[in-house]
């Protein structure tokens, strides 16, 4: 027989596991023993898992504030339909301390910054920097491209055209006086927002790289003058164009204003009144959308969201269920079976 | 290359038409403008390349391919468009192409554009670059045959050397001079000029072209200038007319012209076919008449089949309903964001509020085309390509299928119908060579209306034997055995043959390990010991006459008998060869073992003697008188005195049977028949048995051993070949005794029992005759009732003026070239007359090993067995017996009838009895009894016609089976058509011959059984198996599997596409249903086309939802039931609402962990791309049935790369991939624990429902 083997004809099939289909192979089959403590183990640590979100959202204290003015006895109701520079300001309690670091979001509701055409309409090359597409935007930030007398705007496009423009002051009331909260408007943006993607032109000063070009139509101020107290926020590399850059993904979204880390608000903000200062320039009634600031702090699972951790609690506690009725389906089976 | 040659051909062919008038004269008195029509027109002239007409050989042949081949579809430089085209065109892909192709020309619009423009060639390049990968490989394995075979060398006639030199294949022209030499493959189509055998024959092996091993006889060009030993290419001046190229293998007409005008006809018997084997002569010259690609081999050569799978017809309608889905969901889309619009018409975030609503929803409409373009499984098709050459490679592999004996295994031809094997409803089978093993086995004989049972034949395996017995089947069995060995090296798929030696080891092994295989002594036959102790007092009958011991034996059967032998050993076209020597070397002419006239004395003492016996006197036309009569040297002497080598002889013969069988052991194992029919080596090894031997064969004459005469050479005048028609085949031999000419027919017993009627002669012997045919015809029909094949000899003794006349019409009618069929056949019926039934032979085919089992097995699975055959009534109904087919308690149906009407009546009647036991079935529920319908052919020509179909349908679904007998190839296709058609049902043929090629055609499923009688049936099938037995495994594990698999696949690639591009379409309704995206278009195509798309292909190849025995043990289990078939609506439906449930989780676990934060439109992208990974490759593991180290090792890799081309895509890709940049997303999103705690949860809430 072995020399039988060793002449083999080169026409035979080869003899293995994967030829002839043999591969040792695991079949899962779900059998009551383990699918139960399976279960069982799921559901515990999903439980787990799910009342450590809650407590962590739980924990995570919120302060929202509604300043689009609808209502005629808002005090940004003035400013709603005005034309002019408007201010308004609301005022606030926080009952007890709003623990620190506080970050300051402003909200805009009913915004479709994902709108696909509206999130093409900019020019990735420009933002980084590039003098070519300064005089010669993409077509893609059409048609916020050239203006009416065909020079090239920058920063081109509908999304920088658009950026957000109202700005915000807080003071906490102290025995009566105003104190300015100092808000801190570092590293908001994205580390490689702010050090890779977007650069400014290497001319200095800034100013001359944008020659023979247009500010956006929207914008008072042309972007080298966004922050002209400080040449590391200014330009492209602007924290607030950048965070304003970075597409919110849903209609209904906040973006990071500015942190509160300084002074006697290192740890938060101190229960009492605060005052909100608002410098009201950015038009949402023209599609209902709302206005509005909002303090938060975060955890290390981010921000304010019961959803997560109830989803967890309620599934971990669905397996729980599920394994025991599978268990006493199983028993009941079972004694049957030994009856 | 050949392009280019064609190119320059057809250049100089242009230049030469004016140019020829001017200095061509053409010789021998032909006019250039008849050369050039003839060229043009449907013939072509030949001329030798190198002859004296030099000038009109270039005129003629430069037309004419070369005889390099090219079977490449590409070469380097047309590849590239070859094959677009070619993949445009395929119909498979041109859907599907034109549909990626529209995807991506409707992005270069930039108003509707919602990838970058290169984004959007990903998938068509991608599914064309893996066509087109999948084409190379197949071209370049077609480059490799054909260099191989272009390279292949020969000796071509040069005219500078005037010699013969070797030369490649590829540079053979037409016109060439070859010489081959034994067991040379022949290079091109030659007209056969010379060859070395005297009489100018040549016998060549066209395995390679129809499988057929058998040897064929060519004859050199009947024309005396030409032969003779010293043919030189240089005194070739002829010129050679034939047709034009076509693909009909037997067919070849044209004519030889000499510059004498002298024409002679030539025939497809001078034509030696490309790759043939020469066999059995020692040197032919012939001139290539075609080449290359324009030989008969080439033209019939097709390539493999593409036929459309029931699956695949399915899957197009939900291919449909994917569409229609999509277009719902666009114009979801296009409504909403035709509202949206006018909502936010002049928000600050639109980009162009000044487009209507209307347009602006009409150009989303578009764009989401684009966006949700996954829907539409495209890369499907591909991707079920690849899975079927996965589930072919396991299906070729399996060691199952795999037959020592033959060293052949299965061929899968069609390679996209393996998941119909696992749906096959109706099976038809032929029955001979298919359920048969068609290796005929001589079982019993009826002579002089004596019945010779051969009981030890019967029972001859299990049974200890004598050791003579064991020692004869051994040795027997040894040559057998090479001769099948013979047989598979020459096949055409088999590259290699087994040695003669290992095979007779084998055989060795197996006949001492179990006595005797059924299948290993197929060609064996014990002889029956009376017809031996009366063949023996044949050869002794002088002495025992002498003694005066009368014995009941008459000479006149004795006389039977021996013509009954000498018919079975000669009237055949069995070629003779013997393995050590594998030229021709029986000589013709070899020297008798004892001088004739010494034969020819004790022939005519015996006649002498047996004349004097009172039974036969006064008969003067009986038959031994007619035999010996009027011998052409033979005078009667009856005085001659026994001469000593007779007595020796005598006295050798008289000795025991087993010193007989020894000394014949000794000088017959070489001997090889090949033999066109396996009934015809049956019979002429049952000759053989009986020491009737037949040891070689010439054109003109044959070489028999007589018992006790020794070796005759037999005047061989005719053969008129065995023809379906005629259902009989003849000899007219010069008998070498008596010098008359005489006839023996052998053919099926209807017709030479009618034939042989009458008979002249004298009363007595007409009283005897009679009785003789009635015992026969008993005996026929006990044959028949033992699924014995049967055949009647008969004789004819012609007087030579009969013969004369006969022979001169017989000459015009072969003559003839305008009906030469029709007057052939004429000619061979009036000489097939007034025969003389000498006996009939009984043959057993036996069953193949386990088709009984198979049979059951495949029943049980649910799928009706149908036997087509084309055997009688009796011998079919035998078999089925045998193979189970038919049980004993099964009530059998059978319908019979001469006419139209009663036809109709039959069929209506039957239907009544079997409705009302249908009824009485249902009432009584206990009868277990099956009815099985027999019809035979003329009846089924009835039933087959429009009025009657109706009803015979609705009889034959009620029945278990039906067995077709007497039915013709095209009635076969009728039926599985009728079935196929109107039933609707997947059907499967099977069978092994010619007659079964229309119905493996047009079957769904069409499986070939390579066997014994050619590849024609091989050819045209989609899977050829070697045994029947295999179809078990073939449909009941490998059909069902594949069936599985591919369901499977299919369901889970859509599943996979609906929920990915579901993620897709609930984002538009929060972003104002923009055709936004929230992941970045690389990872969205890539992540169908790369990411995912390696797991389904190995679910669809590697998965096993049950084990193979298990599927062997319970054939219930096959998926033919309706039971437990996967791939239907309902299922296909749920598969879509589970994929809209999953992409639901999949979508809005994310976008509730992530309302109203801060989240980046590609940060929540992020986490739901990666959840749908896992859910989709979870969803996998949790469907798959079996899991190996291969499917983890995909998914693991599947993962690897997702997660790595995201990360180091988001890590260096600063500026692309606008508007969707990936820049730090997925590096930022993975550093961050609330990206797990989403994706954990979003994969499980998705998979609960699956547990």
């Amino acid at each position: 027989m072995v020399k039988e083997e060793q002449e083999e004809s080169p026409n035979r099939p080869d003899n293995t596991a994967f030829t002839q289909q043999r591969l040792p192979a695991w079949q899962p089959i779900l059998s009551a023993s383990i699918v139960i403590p399976m279960f069982v183990l799921i559901g515990a640590a999903f439980i787990g898992v799910g009342v450590a979100l809650f407590i962590a959202s739980r924990d995570i204290q919120l302060q929202e504030l509604d300043y689009t003015g609808d209502d005629s006895a808002h005090p940004c109701y003035k400013c709603r339909s005005s034309t002019e520079k408007c201010t308004c300001s609301m005022t606030f309690s926080i009952p007890n301390l709003f623990k620190g670091p506080v970050f300051f979001y402003y909200g805009l509701t009913n915004y479709f910054q994902n709108q696909r055409k509206y999130g093409a309409s900019k020019d990735d090359n420009q933002l980084y920097g590039d003098l070519d597409y300064f005089k010669d935007p993409s077509s893609s930030c059409d048609p916020y491209t050239r203006d009416s007398r065909n020079i090239p705007i920058v920063p081109c496009g509908a999304l920088a055209n658009s950026m957000f423009n109202d700005t915000f002051s807080l003071s906490h009331v102290v025995n009566g006086t105003q104190k300015i909260v100092p808000l801190n408007g570092k590293g908001i943006a994205w580390w490689t927002d702010y050090n890779v993607k977007f650069r400014n032109p290497s001319v200095t000063p800034l100013i001359n790289a944008f020659n023979g070009t247009k500010k956006p139509t929207n914008w008072p101020k042309p972007i080298y003058e966004l922050d002209t107290t400080d040449v590391y926020n200014n330009g492209f590399i602007n924290q607030d164009f950048l965070v304003w850059m970075r597409r919110a993904a849903l209609p209904d979204f906040r973006k990071l204003y500015r942190r509160i880390t300084h002074d006697d608000y290192v740890n938060g903000l101190p229960a009492g009144n605060y005052t909100l200062t608002i410098e009201y320039n950015y038009p949402v009634y023209s599609f209902n959308g709302r206005k509005k600031v909002v303090l938060s702090n975060v955890s290390w699972m981010g921000g304010k969201n019961d959803f997560l951790g109830i989803a967890y609690i309620v599934v971990g506690s669905m397996c729980v269920v599920m394994s025991i009725v599978m268990l006493i389906v199983y028993a009941k089976f079972k004694f049957a079976e030994d009856d | 290359m050949e392009r280019f040659h064609w190119v320059r051909h057809r250049c100089r062919q242009l230049l030469s038409v004016d140019s020829e008038r001017g200095w061509y004269s053409p010789p021998d008195g032909f006019p250039s403008k008849s050369s050039l029509q003839r060229v043009s027109g449907k013939r072509r002239t030949v001329l030798a390349r190198h002859g004296p007409h030099q000038q009109e050989y270039e005129a003629v042949s430069r037309k004419y391919k070369g005889n390099g081949i090219r079977t490449t579809k590409y070469s380097l430089l047309t590849f590239i468009p070859m094959n677009l085209f070619q993949q445009f065109h395929r119909s498979l892909h041109r859907f599907a192409n034109v549909y990626f192709i529209f995807l991506a020309t409707l992005n270069f619009i930039p108003i509707v554009e919602a990838f970058q423009p290169e984004v959007s060639l990903i998938p068509i390049l991608l599914v064309l670059l893996v066509t087109a990968v999948k084409d190379i490989f197949e071209d370049h394995r077609r480059f490799k045959s054909d260099r191989l075979i272009n390279n292949l060398l020969c000796q071509v006639y040069c005219s500078k050397q005037k010699s013969y030199v070797d030369r490649c294949w590829s540079d053979v022209r037409v016109g060439d001079f070859v010489r081959l030499s034994c067991n040379e493959i022949i290079p091109a189509d030659l007209l056969l000029l010379y060859s070395s055998d005297p009489r100018g024959v040549c016998y060549i092996e066209t395995a390679n072209l129809d499988g057929e091993t058998n040897l064929k006889q060519r004859q050199v060009v009947s024309d005396s200038s030409l032969q003779g030993s010293d043919f030189t290419p240089e005194s070739f001046h002829s010129r050679i007319e034939c047709e034009n190229p076509n693909n009909d293998l037997n067919r070849f007409k044209g004519y030889i012209e000499h510059s004498g005008e002298a024409r002679v006809g030539l025939h497809s018997s001078n034509l030696l076919l490309r790759s043939c084997t020469i066999r059995n002569t020692e040197t032919v010259v012939g001139i290539v008449v075609y080449a290359g690609h324009e030989t008969k081999a080439m033209m019939n050569n097709s390539g493999p089949r593409y036929k459309r799978s029931q699956l695949e017809k399915r899957l197009n309608t939900d291919v449909l309903w994917c569409v229609a889905l999509l277009i719902v969901m666009c114009l979801t889309a296009a409504v909403g964001h035709g509202l949206w619009v006018k909502n936010y018409r002049h928000s600050v975030f639109q980009v162009d509020g000044e487009i209507s609503p209307a347009l602006a929803g009409f150009y989303v409409f578009w764009t989401m085309i684009i966006v949700l373009q996954v829907l539409i499984p495209i890369s499907l098709y591909v991707s079920i390509e690849i899975v079927k050459l996965g589930q072919i490679y396991f299906i070729h592999n399996d060691l199952d299928f795999y037959n020592e004996q033959l060293d052949s295994r299965i061929q899968c031809r069609a390679l996209n119908i393996t998941e119909d094997l696992g749906q096959i409803q109706y099976l038809f089978s032929d029955k001979t060579g298919t359920l048969t093993e068609n290796k005929m086995v001589f079982r019993r004989c009826s002579i002089y209306g004596v019945e010779y049972p051969h009981v030890e034949n019967g029972v001859i395996s299990g049974m200890s034997l004598p050791p003579v017995g064991e020692r004869l089947l051994l040795g027997k069995s040894m040559s057998c055995r090479s001769l099948s060995c013979n047989r598979s090296s020459v096949s055409l798929h088999t590259l290699t043959a087994e040695s003669p030696e290992e095979e007779d080891q084998l055989s060795n092994h197996a006949a001492a390990r179990t006595g005797a295989f059924c299948s290993r002594m197929a060609k064996d036959v014990v002889p029956d010991p009376e017809l031996v102790r009366k063949l023996n007092s044949l050869c002794s009958s002088t002495l025992r006459l002498r003694d005066s011991s009368t014995e009941s034996l008459s000479t006149l059967e004795l006389t039977y008998i021996t013509d009954f032998f000498l018919a079975l050993a000669i009237c055949n076209s069995v070629v003779v060869s013997s393995p050590s020597q594998p030229r021709h070397v029986v000589p013709e002419a070899q020297a008798p073992l004892k001088s004739l006239e010494e034969i020819k004395l004790m022939f005519q003492r015996l006649n002498f003697y047996s004349f004097s016996t009172p039974q036969i006197k006064g008969s003067p036309r009986s038959f031994t008188s007619k035999l010996f009569t009027r011998g052409k040297t033979g005078s009667f002497n009856f005085n001659t005195p026994p001469s000593n080598s007779i007595d020796g002889s005598d006295l050798a013969l008289d000795t025991s049977q087993e010193t007989y069988v020894q000394s014949d052991e000794d000088s017959d194992d070489e001997l090889l028949y090949e033999a066109e029919s396996p009934d015809e080596a049956a019979l002429v090894h049952a000759a053989r048995a009986y020491h009737c031997t037949l040891r070689g064969r010439s054109a003109k004459s044959l070489l028999v051993d007589l018992p006790g005469i020794g070796s005759l050479v037999v005047q061989l005048l005719h053969i008129l070949p065995f023809d379906s028609n005629r259902k009989r085949m003849s000899v007219v031999v010069r008998h070498p005794l008596t010098g008359q000419v005489v006839v023996y027919t052998k053919g099926a017993d209807s017709v030479i029992m009618d034939l042989a009627e009458k008979r002249r002669g004298s009363e007595q012997a007409q009283e005897i005759y009679k009785h003789i045919r009635q015992q026969t015809q008993k005996h026929l029909d006990m044959y028949a009732r033992e699924g014995l094949r049967t055949l009647c000899i008969a004789k004819k003794i012609l007087e030579e003026d009969e013969y004369e006349v006969w022979l001169k019409r017989q000459l015009l009618a072969e003559s003839s070239i305008e009906n030469q069929e029709e007057l052939m056949l004429d000619s061979a019926e009036r000489l097939e007359n007034d025969l003389t039934l000498l006996g009939c032979t009984g043959i057993v085919d036996r069953l193949q090993e386990d088709v009984p089992e198979t049979i059951e097995a495949l029943q049980e699975a649910g799928i009706k067995v149908w036997v087509l055959t084309g055997d009688k009534q009796e011998t079919a109904v035998n078999i089925a017996n045998a193979c189970k087919l038919l049980l004993s308690n099964d009530r059998l149906l059978t319908a019979n009838c001469g006419s139209k009407d009663a036809c109709a009546a039959l069929l209506e009647e039957l239907l009544i009895e079997v409705r009302r036991e249908e009824d009485g079935e249902e009432s009584s529920l206990h009868s277990t009894s099956n009815f099985i319908l027999v019809i035979d052919g003329r009846t089924l020509e009835w039933a087959l016609q429009d009025e009657l179909k109706a009803s015979f349908l609705e009889l034959s679904c009620k029945c278990k089976a039906v067995i077709c007998c007497r039915s013709t190839p095209l009635q076969k296709s009728q039926v599985v058509q009728l079935i196929r058609d109107k039933i609707g049902v997947m059907t499967l043929a099977v069978g092994d011959g010619a007659n079964d090629v229309s119905m493996i055609q047009v079957a769904d499923v069409g499986i070939g059984i390579s066997g014994q009688e050619g590849m024609q049936a091989v050819m045209s099938s989609d899977f050829a198996i070697s045994r029947f037995k295999h179809l078990k495994k073939l449909l009941l594990v490998h059909g069902h599997w594949c069936y599985h698999r591919l369901a499977n696949m299919i369901l889970y690639f859509i599943y996979k596409n609906v929920m990915y591009v579901n993620l897709l379409f609930w984002y538009q309704f929060f972003c104002g249903f923009s055709g936004s995206v929230m992941i970045n278009s690389w990872v969205l195509i890539l992540f169908n086309l790369v990411f995912t798309s390696v797991p389904p292909l190995i679910y669809g190849i590697l998965d096993r939802d049950m084990p193979a025995d298990t599927l062997m043990k319970l054939p219930e289990l096959y998926g033919a039931g309706g039971t437990t078939k996967i791939y239907i609506p309902a299922t296909f439906w749920i598969t879509i609402l589970d994929a809209f449930y999953q992409s639901v989780v999949c979508f809005f676990v994310p976008y509730f962990a992530l309302a109203g934060s801060d989240v980046g439109i590609l940060s929540f992208g992020s986490p739901i791309n990666t959840s749908a990974l896992f859910i989709i490759l979870l969803h996998q593991v949790i469907e798959s049935n079996t899991l190996t180290w291969i499917h983890m090792l995909v998914l693991l890799l599947s993962t690897i790369l997702y997660f790595g081309f995201v990360l180091i895509y988001s890590a260096f890709c600063v500026v692309c991939s606008h508007p969707t940049n990936l820049f730090r997303v997925e590096t930022v999103q993975m550093s961050q624990p609330l990206f797990y705690i989403i994706c954990a949860l979003t994969t499980f809430i998705a998979l609960l429902p699956r547990y």
